[in-house]
Formats: structure tokens, sequence, C-alpha cells
């Protein structure tokens, strides 16, 4: 069995601040780790080729330093790994990164039986390219999944929804994204990251992959960001300080006058 | 570009019921279509949609475009994806909204490539530049620490979802009237490549987040798991549910299912208790519709102090079962 992983590197999110004055982001010195949800991806792939054997292929689509989480990934046990980087994809949205992950999907020489992704990256949120992949590669795409069982002809998977979950018979090959209930991935093991560290890994541009003009990049992007801006601050708020039980009493006696205790 | 002035939202439904975020879609649509002029459509894909029609007209659709097939019976990716990109190609609609449910987090991103449309996921805010005739999508973005309005200039339909919770629904009358338009979509040539055998609703609704007038959420100022106990005193003597910030649900402090924020559940409840948390955006992203919201925090500098109404600065160790205690006396 062939399952490709597709990973994205992130900035820790949680360590991201914005200046409010010039309404950028604080980005130095934030470290960049594999997408957490990814790291579910990759352990469920990790748990089916435990179990039936097969390769392991990541893919990440970045600047050239996303090599490292291309190498963590293979520490954790991924097989290979490929990365798509090219200056001319910077710019891409959901629907060109789509597109050209597609691509090199396309370009695998081993038949692909079972695509992956975290349900969404921390840094986007969109959880589009997850579906997107799918379409244009041709395969089925069942969202939100928390685990997944080998058939005769593919896979059972449990999907969660809003109100509890589903359970779905999909043909082979076919993508899921995967939710962080799933499971936690595994320690990297010592032999496992020595080889990381020295492993060959490919990376494919524009020359390789050959995309359609005019879908890639900024370019091929219908979404374009128009401003962005530090969240609004209420200005008619009040400020309670001083002992517990006298700001509580003020702040209850508030509520009261709004109607809303 | 020639497009059909026309607004959609698609009327997500699962056995004949109407999602509650289709009711916040039309209601927000409709300050879409008077801004922009457009005409404001529900797409209604089922086995069986009639039913279901006046509602959609009592929150303002004036158009509803309804597909019937038995194989529209549960949501399926595959056959619903089909109706809409080709109902889209056939009409070319301006705009469509989807809620940003399980199912309209698959179906928007499949359509969208599909037909090369512009998708902007998990819209707080909808807006339309009537200079440019764009929509204007603003959205939390970089993990939410920032917000972005997203533009789609050159693509149609410009696409959104949109989280429950974030748009209130707002009724027109109790006996709007429209225009019902058949649509009939061959869903004979698409293979059945995936099949659903099971679907269970589960209720755990201890924790019903969404529909309490009164949230009380802990974040990493409680200290540690234990410390709960402090934020479900409060909830429990106010009659609400207990919320959590994303670092103490990573943390194993709870369980997921009380995450609130944008990796988390969208809350809009009358008052929002923040005991504790900072205040990322990503936590702001799923609360700061609440009528009203009270912070407490020891860190005068916190970001939860910007969206407050009410801010508390001081040891929420205290002020928290000082709270309980007098809401208590209060009720009792």
């Amino acid at each position: 069995m062939h399952i490709v992983v597709c990973i994205k590197q992130v900035p820790d999110s949680d360590k991201v601040t914005i200046d409010r004055e010039t309404n950028r982001l604080n980005r130095a010195g934030v470290p960049s780790i594999i997408n957490p949800f990814d790291e579910n991806a990759l352990e469920m792939a990790l748990q089916l080729k435990d179990k039936h054997g097969g390769k392991i292929t990541v893919i990440s689509m970045g600047p050239p330093q996303a090599e490292e989480a291309l190498r963590t990934a293979m520490s954790h046990g991924a097989d290979d790994a490929i990365l798509i980087s090219d200056r001319k994809f910077g710019g891409a949205d959901t629907w060109a990164t789509s597109y050209t992950i597609t691509l090199a999907l396309k370009k695998l020489t081993e038949p692909v039986d079972l695509i992956l992704f975290g349900k969404q990256a921390i840094d986007g949120d969109t959880a589009q390219v997850g579906p997107g992949v799918a379409h244009f590669y041709g395969v089925p795409m069942i969202t939100y999944a928390k685990s997944c069982e080998v058939t005769e002809n593919g896979f059972r998977v449990q999907q969660v929804t809003d109100h509890g979950y589903n359970v779905w018979d999909v043909e082979k090959p076919a993508a899921l994204t995967v939710v962080k209930e799933a499971n936690s991935l595994r320690m990297p093991s010592l032999k496992k990251k020595m080889a990381a560290k020295k492993a060959e890994i490919p990376v494919w541009g524009v020359e390789q992959l050959q995309p359609e003009e005019g879908k890639i990049g900024l370019a091929g992007s219908p979404t374009k960001v128009n401003k962005v801006f530090a969240p609004p601050i209420k200005l008619n708020k009040e400020i309670l300080s001083g002992e517990p039980a006298d700001m509580v009493k003020e702040l209850i006696y508030k509520l009261r006058e709004k109607k809303v205790l | 570009m020639s497009t059909n002035k026309e607004i959609w939202v698609y009327a997500e439904q699962e056995n004949g019921k109407l999602s509650g975020v289709v009711f916040e879609l039309l209601s927000e649509g409709r300050k879409l279509a008077a801004k922009s002029g457009f005409t404001l459509c529900a797409v209604l894909a089922s086995a069986g949609g009639k039913p279901m029609h006046q509602e959609l007209f009592n929150y303002g659709a004036k158009k509803i475009y309804n597909i019937e097939d038995p194989k529209l019976d549960t949501y399926q990716n595959d056959y619903f994806s089909k109706v809409m990109a080709e109902l889209i190609k056939e009409q070319n609609p301006e705009i469509v909204l989807y809620g940003a449910s399980t199912i309209g987090r698959s179906l928007a991103p499949t359509v969208a490539v599909m037909g090369w449309a512009g998708l902007t996921a998990d819209c707080t805010e909808l807006d339309f530049d009537t200079e440019r005739g764009l929509l204007l999508q603003t959205r939390p973005a970089f993990g939410g620490n920032i917000m972005a309005t997203i533009i789609c200039p050159d693509h149609r339909p410009q696409m959104s979802t949109v989280r429950s919770n974030v748009f209130k629904k707002e009724r027109v009358s109790e006996n709007e009237s429209g225009e019902v338009v058949e649509i009939k979509v061959d869903l004979s040539g698409v293979k059945e490549r995936m099949k659903r055998v099971e679907s269970v609703v589960e209720e755990v609704n201890t924790v019903d987040l969404k529909a309490a007038d009164y949230i009380v959420s802990g974040g990493r100022g409680l200290g540690g798991p234990e410390n709960f106990k402090i934020v479900e005193g409060l909830a429990g003597a106010l009659g609400g549910a207990v919320g959590a910030s994303r670092a103490t649900v990573d943390a194993g402090w709870i369980s997921h299912h009380h995450q609130v924020g944008q990796t988390g559940k969208t809350v809009c409840p009358l008052v929002y208790i923040a005991c504790g948390i900072s205040g990322a955006i990503q936590h702001l992203a799923g609360m700061q519709s609440a009528d009203l919201i009270i912070a407490i925090n020891k860190d005068p500098d916190a970001p939860i102090f910007d969206v407050a109404d009410f801010g508390l600065i001081g040891d929420l160790h205290q002020i928290v079962p000082e709270f309980t205690k007098q809401i208590t006396a209060l009720r009792s």
C-alpha cells in the first residue's frame, strides 16, 4: 500500500503576536512546526503501514526551509519525501495550492492508494486544500476522519460530524482529512532521525511539474488579500479592580442594570 | 463578466430539516442583497424539498432553486458537488454562501475547484463594496492573530463559508412568498465511489455551548486541570455551560467538546465570562459576537480586555468563587 501524506510547515501560531501600531505580525523568532493536524494524518499512515506494510511518501509545498518539516516526518517513520518549491508558486491561495500539489501527485511513479491531510492548517485554518486536491486528482474525499481501516476494495472510515459520526465505505484510491481525536504522533526514533538527516529530498518546481499557464501562484489564485488589520477594540468598556468582593458586587449591580442577570 | 445578479445561500439540510446556519446566512444575505441590489436565493438539494420552502421564504429568500432526486437523501460529496457545480455553471450567480459545517466544508471547496471560483473560509464579517461590485470577506487569519479582508476580483462566483452563530437569524415574517425554480440534474453518470453505512447522532449535550445563555470559560490562567471546578461552579450557579481555550484542551485539561474558538466552537451567548484566558484571536473569533463579554485576568495588558465590556483585573482564584457565592445568594 502506498500512502501519501501532505504536510505543511507553519509558524507556531500560539507564539505569534501582533504589533498594534504597524498592524504587522511579529514573526521574528517564532518557531516553525509541522501543522499539528498533519501529525495526526502522518500517524494514521504509520498505523496503517504497521498493520498492512507498504510505503509512506510525505509531500510538502512551501519555501526551501519546509524541507525541515519533511525530515522531521521521516524521523517519525515516513519513507520518502518530496518538496514542492518554486518562487513562482508563491502567493498561491487554496485553489492554486490544490492544483500544484495535484501535479506532484500525478508525477509519482508508484500508484497511490490513500492520500492523507490534516483537517486544516493552523495558520490559514481554511480546510480547503484536502478537498481541492481530491477533486483535481479525481478520487473520493472524506473529511474529518477519525479512523480508517483497510477493506477488500478500499477503506472503512469513521467521520466526525457536527452532531456525532458517520461511517463510510470508500473505494481506493481515496483521500481523507484527519482530525486530532484520531491519534497522537509517535516519538521519532534515533535511527530514523539519523537516516532522515542524510536522506535526499527532491525539490519539484515549475520545471518538473509543468503547470498550465496562469494556474499557479498569485496569478492562479481567485482570492486576493484586500487588507489586513488588527482586530477591533471595544471602546466603551469598564475596567474594575480592587477587592474581589467589591468588584463582583459592582459587576452584578451593572449586569442587573443591563438586564442580563 | 456577465453574471446573474444573484446571491445564493446553500440550504443545507439533513433528513428534511434545514440547518440553523441557513437562516443566519439568509438573514445576513438580505443585508448584502439590499446593498448590492442582487436577488437573494436559496439552493435546496434534497430527496423532497417542498416542506422546507416556506421557512426559506420567511427568512428572506425571493427565489428557491429546488433540486430533487432520490440520490440526494443523505449527504454524499460526489452527488452534491455535481449538483452545485452544474447549477452554478448554468446560472452564473455573483455570490454563493455556505455554512462552515462538516457538509459545507466538504462541498464548498470541491465546488470551488470544479469551477475555478474563489472561496474564503470561516468569514466573520461580510460586506459589499458597491463601487467595485465585490464581496468583502473578512476572517481571522494567521492562527487568528490578525484579521484579513479577502476579495475575489476576477473569478465568479465569489464564495464564502460562515460558521454557525456568527450571524444572527431574523425572520422577515411568517408568510413570505417567492418563486420556486425546479431544476433537474442528471446524477446517473456519477459513479458511486463512497457509501454511508452508518450515521450516529451522539448526545454529548452536557456541553451545549451553542444553546447556552451563559458561558463560563477557563484558560491557562486556571493553573491546572483541577481548577476547572471553579469555572464549573460559576457555570452551575448561572445555569450555563463550561467553555475552554485551545491551550487547555491541547494540554489535556478538559475535553475538546468544550473548546471555544476558531478551531473549536463558535458561540453567541447572552453573557460570556472568560476566566484566565489571555485572548488569542483564535479564541476571540469564537466568542466575540456574544452580547456581553466579561474578562477576568490578572494581566491588565491581556488582549481579552480589548473585546470585553467588563474587565476584572485580579486573581481569578479569588474572583470567580466570590462571583459564584454572590450569584448563588442572589438566586436563593
